[in-house]
């Protein structure tokens, strides 16, 4: 009945013949195409009239065997050869890889094709940037176009939903430092300054720090991603179409409500960690939370509040807009989605960090300190 | 499992490809399927057709299981496929191939990449050799331009991802093909070049197809049997002329209704030119 395909070798007339046997179906190949692969010489007859079955790969095996070795099919009953005509028919010259370029002028190509994209989207940036702007500008002089539901809508996802883990996440925070700051200030017989250290680093840079990292994380990539599938599905041309704005639409309400989520987020997050560190210099150090309370008003600046309120906004600004950019940036696949929003959270928190530089330079240098 | 399926085939008493019973599907609330039988023959090419929402995605979808029924049975190639075992479903597996109607090709592979897949999955002991060779006829065979193997899916037409998405279902070289809405959203030319496509392959590696369509063209030139499904369930099988002289409400608008009957006219005039070649060829 069905067995595994085969065949044997032997002389008929001076020929080398190969008498195939068995199924020549793909289930049942297994070893045979090795064997062919490794057969020597050429002028074969290949005998066909032992095989019971036959698919396209059986055929295209006996069709190349016969065609590189200048083979004779002899047997063949006229189902097996109707099948070796296709196969034959379809063997023409077909590219299957891509040319591959030479070594250096691959390496030089990548270096100036990541140059070239490098730029682009510098350049892709500042475009969005001032397309974003243009956008705000007609929402304001027409404020009926402002998305009011989509704003709010907005809002409770980046703002809300975050709570939880942002006043998780500042709460540890808070005690980390804490508890670090102490183990050094003891040293110098210093404990009590570590209300000023929790105070002033998690209220100037901290609290807004590890907020923006967070909406990075949370809301930067989540909008490169909708964005990202959107534009795959053709959902944005279909907008575009329609007559609305994806700028207006999808962009500005995504970036509007970052930015007025930012500040709010980075207080609460400040004063979460500082009542974490609070909770560590009671118990840890003995500091009743009324002291604590007393010391952390004398010792906190009202400048370092308005800093943070400061640099806020424009953290969420930077964040929404790397996010939006990115998915927008996407044109070809699914894949592209995913390595857009890897980029997407690394540009956001990589443009926060350095204006974080740039405003801890500036706020020194106007005496904000 | 596959000795006994492939025996039980060869004897012809058994030339029920696929088997459906009593089959049961509801999302929610909303019952889609109830109490449908459907069996498809060995080397037919059935349509199946019905208003959008009666559920042949669906149907289609119980069968190759990526969607499983609430109840009823399901049996391609004698295989039980809601009870058998992870071997033997994967067994049916490498004996269909499947066209989604978005092709569904593998975004971040070429296409002759994309035709290896399965091959590599169920055979990984072929030569990287016989596996660029297989890919290269295979994408000769449905049609596709030589120098389409290293393309990637976004770069192709739509005509070209679905004779990609066939090259890629047809790489096991499988007994059964489904195919759902393999024309839709082609031209009329390109269409028509897929029919002859279907026919071609079903003539040549005597395949089973499950076809969905839309497509009254290729409903009456290709098909040999259509099942119409209606009422979430299959209310006939048959040839065109059979289904026509049912006198079913939604049956006679479907197949009568003014694009039903320019297709049937089309259908007729080239019988009626093939006879005309006929006797001019014996006069």
């Amino acid at each position: 009945m069905s067995s595994v395909a085969r065949f044997t070798e032997s002389a008929r007339e001076g020929r080398r013949v190969l008498q195939f046997q068995g199924d020549l179906v793909l289930p049942k190949l297994g070893v045979l195409p090795n064997r062919l692969d490794r057969l020597k010489g050429r002028g074969f007859v290949l005998d066909l009239s032992g095989v019971n079955r036959m698919d396209t790969i059986g055929a295209w095996l006996v069709h190349r065997t016969a065609r590189q070795r200048d083979g004779e099919i002899v047997g063949a009953s006229d189902g097996v050869a109707t099948l070796l005509r296709q196969v034959e028919a379809a063997d023409q010259p077909v590219k299957v890889r891509p040319d591959p370029p030479p070594a250096f002028s691959r390496v030089l190509g990548q270096v100036g094709t990541a140059t070239m994209l490098a730029g682009q989207t510098m350049l892709g940036l500042l475009a969005f940037f001032g397309a974003l702007l243009v956008s705000t500008a007609q929402v304001i002089r027409h404020p009926r176009r402002f998305r009011v539901n989509a704003v709010v809508q907005r809002f409770e996802v980046v703002g809300v939903h975050a709570f939880g883990i942002i006043g998780l996440m500042s709460f540890l925070v808070g005690i980390v430092i804490a508890q670090q700051g102490a183990v050094q200030l003891r040293q110098f017989g210093a404990e009590v300054f570590t209300v000023n250290l929790i105070g002033r680093s998690s209220l100037k840079e901290l609290g807004v720090l590890m907020t923006a990292i967070m909406v990075a994380g949370r809301s930067g990539s989540s909008f490169a991603a909708q964005l990202g599938s959107m534009k795959l599905a053709e959902e944005v041309d279909a907008m575009r179409t329609i007559g609305v704005s994806p700028m207006e639409a999808l962009v500005l309400p995504r970036v509007f409500a970052t930015v007025m989520m930012m500040p709010l987020l980075a207080f609460y997050a400040a004063i979460v960690s500082i009542i974490g560190g609070g909770i560590f210099c009671w118990i840890g150090l003995d500091i009743p939370p009324i002291t604590f309370v007393q010391r952390t008003r004398e010792v906190i600046p009202m400048t370092d509040l308005w800093q943070m309120l400061v640099k806020a906004p424009v953290f969420g600004f930077i964040i929404a807009m790397a996010g939006c950019f990115q998915g927008m940036q996407v044109e070809a696949n699914a894949e592209e989605v995913g390595l857009r929003t890897t980029t997407a959270v690394v540009q956001g928190i990589f443009l926060v960090i350095v204006l974080d530089a740039f405003f801890a330079v500036f706020f020194t240098s106007v005496g904000w300190l | 499992m596959r000795a006994g399926g492939e025996a039980a085939g060869k004897d012809g008493d058994e030339d029920i490809v696929i088997s459906v019973k009593g089959l049961r599907n509801c999302f929610g609330e909303q019952l889609i399927h109830e109490d449908l039988d459907l069996e498809v023959r060995r080397g037919e090419i059935l349509g199946v057709v019905g208003g959008s929402g009666t559920g042949k995605s669906v149907l289609m979808r119980s069968i190759i299981g990526l969607q499983r029924p609430d109840a009823g049975e399901v049996e391609v190639f004698d295989v039980p496929m809601l009870t058998a075992g992870e071997a033997a479903q994967q067994g049916v597996r490498k004996r269909w191939g499947i066209l989604f109607q978005g092709a569904a090709l593998f975004s971040t592979l070429t296409l002759a990449e994309n035709v290896q897949v399965p091959l590599r999955e169920f055979y990984p002991r072929l030569s990287e050799k016989l596996l660029d060779e297989i890919a290269a006829y295979k994408i000769v065979m449905v049609g596709l331009p030589p120098d389409a193997g290293p393309k990637f899916p976004a770069e192709l037409s739509g005509g070209m991802k679905k004779r990609a998405g066939i090259a890629r279902a047809l790489a096991l070289d499988p007994e059964l093909l489904f195919l759902d809405e393999p024309t839709a959203g082609l031209d009329p030319i390109g269409a028509a070049a897929f029919d002859q496509l279907t026919i071609d392959l079903r003539d040549r590696l005597g395949l089973t197809v499950f076809l969905i369509t839309h497509d009254l063209d290729t409903l009456w030139t290709i098909c040999d049997r259509v099942a119409v499904l209606a009422d979430r369930k299959v209310i006939a099988v048959g040839t065109i002329p059979e289904l026509l002289a049912l006198d079913h409400e939604w049956i006679q608008e479907y197949f009568r209704g003014p694009r039903g009957r320019a297709a049937e006219e089309a259908v007729e005039e080239a019988e009626a030119r093939a006879e005309a070649a006929e006797g001019d060829s014996k006069g």
